[in-house]
């Protein structure tokens, strides 16, 4: 005669197991842990990749330009309204380039810290 | 000119300075209301200050004296210090203000956790500072003799004593009210008499502007290597003025400072429109001036002429004026920061000179240090005296705060290293452009124009001798790390406070 199977109890396994937190990045990060550390190293990294992409930006349009003007004359004597393109560019052009480079690196360096916080503080 | 409007024009901005001084004296009371204004300065308020204190002698009267001499190519100075900003912005901004230091060479004992880079970063403050603050006392030497006819001497010791009392008795909450006014004076006082130059040259069938070097000038030689140079020298020399960046921690945050910067690069844009103008007009009206720096001061009278150009004369003399005292203030500030901190406070330890006391002290070497160089007659031109500051700051702190904020790798014996290649080469340079006469050729071309291969020089030091050392990387940097980056609303261990929060 077969016996009859012994009756368990059928339980959750885990319930002695110690209960897994979500940990928040920004805790990671004061531990030091691996995460915490490659959240940091991608912000780092994306912030000097935006800053290094506006110069990048910087060095071809200005940069170039005394090349440009070395290697071809005409375009630097040519005029607009009346005064060398060199004159022109050079003194008044070059200032709304600034500028705009510099709003659009603020922009999205703000944006990615915007970012970054909403990742790090989620739990 | 008439000596009378000169003098006034002098004696009322002298005055202004001091009372706005004076205003700031009732509400700074402790240390750390001496060295940054508390932090609680608006961004507006804030950019507005740091163009009052940027635009010098250099700017206010060397650029214009310099395109009336060599033409289009010498407004690439004036590109390179807005440029620089930018460059500033987008490397340095932030994570300079985050870092939570006063002054450089906190920064580098900060980052690097080394006293020995601080001390080499404090004597680099002062040579750079120095070399900075000359060209002021000499431009206002030419100022005051130009529009009152006095001796060249008296305009840069009227400067120095003025900013010396506004200093000791203010300290840097009043400098920043100083200076906010100081750019809007200088954009008025530079921006009103151009209009009314403009229409005379209108008036006279607006005549075309020639072109090219003015005859009886020697054409630079090497003209390519030595404007991409000076690209080199201001784009990355702005970061390292040692007044520039003490100004950046006067703002609340990180974010607020790259605020702050953007507004600087358009107060900046809009000032600089103005010198290649007065450049230009100068060339047509004024050639005999080409080699000098007084083509902004002498140009209203003889276009304009009477009691008009007079007034006009008086105003633009007030300008350079304010430009100097706002240049110098701020310099003063960073310097004697550097000095009561570094040297005073450490060597008489155990006597009572500290804090506001070793300030004031400090405060009186940083201005007789460069006063007596400009009295003892060094002769080069104001904007091109200026130019060799930039080098010698972008061979030197530019390479330390990029490595800083940008490498965990960088070492203290690496940055040392680097600081003291990048120092010697250009301030070798330096000394070699003011004090010999060298013929003109590749040589000449080169020691004028150092940051060419100064600068790679200092940045392959600090890279190499770092990873030689790579055992010696702070063991801290990791948290430093997120000091730097992390933006403020996040809640995060930023380690301890870098500033002596007391002294």
């Amino acid at each position: 005669m077969a016996a009859a199977p012994r009756r368990v109890t059928v339980v959750s396994p885990r319930t002695t197991a110690a209960r897994t937190r979500r940990v928040a990045v920004t805790e990671e990060i004061d531990e030091q842990t691996g995460v915490g550390d490659a959240f940091m190293r991608s912000l780092i990294r994306s912030q000097l990749r935006l800053g290094l992409l506006v110069l990048a930006a910087l060095g071809v349009v200005v940069g170039l330009l005394p090349l440009l003007f070395v290697v071809a004359p005409g375009v630097r004597n040519s005029e607009v309204v009346g005064v060398p393109l060199a004159w022109v560019v050079l003194g008044f052009l070059v200032y709304p380039v600034l500028v705009a480079l510099g709003w659009f690196y603020v922009r999205h360096a703000e944006r990615t810290e915007r970012d970054f916080a909403e990742m790090v503080e989620r739990e | 000119m008439n000596p009378a409007a000169g003098w006034t024009a002098v004696f009322v901005i002298s005055l202004a300075t001091a009372v706005i001084g004076g205003f700031g004296l009732r509400i700074s009371r402790t240390t750390s209301d001496f060295y940054v204004a508390s932090r609680s300065v608006g961004p507006v308020l804030n950019a507005s200050a740091i163009g009052g204190e940027y635009l010098s002698a250099a700017s206010f009267l060397g650029i214009a004296g310099l395109i009336l001499t060599y033409g289009a190519d010498m407004l690439w100075y004036p590109v390179g210090w807005t440029a620089g900003y930018l460059v500033l912005l987008v490397l340095v901004a932030a994570p300079l203000r985050r870092s939570g230091a006063y002054t450089l060479p906190d920064f580098a004992e900060a980052r690097l956790e080394s006293q020995h880079v601080r001390s080499w970063s404090g004597l680099l403050v002062c040579l750079i500072g120095w070399l900075y603050l000359m060209p002021q006392f000499q431009g206002a030497g030419i100022t005051l003799q130009t529009v009152t006819g006095a001796p060249s001497w008296l305009g840069g010791v009227v400067v120095a004593a003025v900013v010396v009392l506004n200093v000791v008795a203010g300290g840097m909450r009043s400098i920043t009210f100083v200076q906010a006014f100081q750019y809007w004076l200088k954009l008025t006082a530079i921006g009103v008499p151009l209009l009314f130059l403009v229409m005379v040259w209108r008036g006279d069938g607006a005549p075309p502007v020639p072109t090219g070097p003015m005859p009886d000038i020697d054409r630079p030689a090497h003209a390519l290597y030595s404007t991409y140079s000076l690209i080199l020298a201001t784009f990355l020399g702005t970061m390292g003025l040692p007044h520039v960046l003490v100004r950046f921690y006067t703002n609340p945050d990180g974010r607020q400072a790259r605020r702050t910067t953007l507004a600087v690069l358009g107060l900046l844009g809009l000032f600089y429109l103005m010198p290649a103008v007065y450049g230009a007009l100068g060339r047509i009206y004024a050639p005999d001036l080409a080699g000098s720096d007084t083509v902004v001061l002498e140009l209203p009278g003889r276009m304009v002429g009477g009691l008009g150009g007079d007034l006009l004369g008086a105003l633009v003399a007030a300008g350079a004026f304010a430009a100097f005292l706002s240049t110098c203030s701020g310099l003063t500030v960073s310097v004697a920061g550097v000095l009561s901190q570094d040297v005073l406070s450490r060597s008489f330890t155990g006597t009572s000179l500290r804090g506001v006391t070793s300030f004031r002290l400090a405060a009186c070497a940083a201005v007789a240090v460069p006063l007596m160089l400009a009295l003892a007659g060094a002769d080069v031109p104001v904007a091109n005296a200026v130019g060799l500051a930039f080098a010698v700051a972008a061979s030197t702190f530019c390479p330390l705060l990029l490595l800083g904020i940008w490498w965990r790798r960088l070492t203290p014996p690496g940055a040392v290293a680097g600081l003291v290649v990048g120092g010697v080469l250009s301030a070798f340079a330096v000394l070699m452009t003011i004090a010999v006469d060298l013929d003109a050729g590749w040589v000449d071309t080169l020691l004028a124009q150092p940051a060419a291969w100064s600068v790679p020089a200092a940045f392959l030091t600090m890279l190499v001798v770092s990873r030689l050392t790579r055992s010696r990387v702070p063991p801290n940097v990791d948290r430093t790390m997120v000091r730097l980056h992390t933006p403020e609303q996040v809640n995060v261990d930023r380690g301890p406070e870098a500033v002596r929060a007391s002294l």
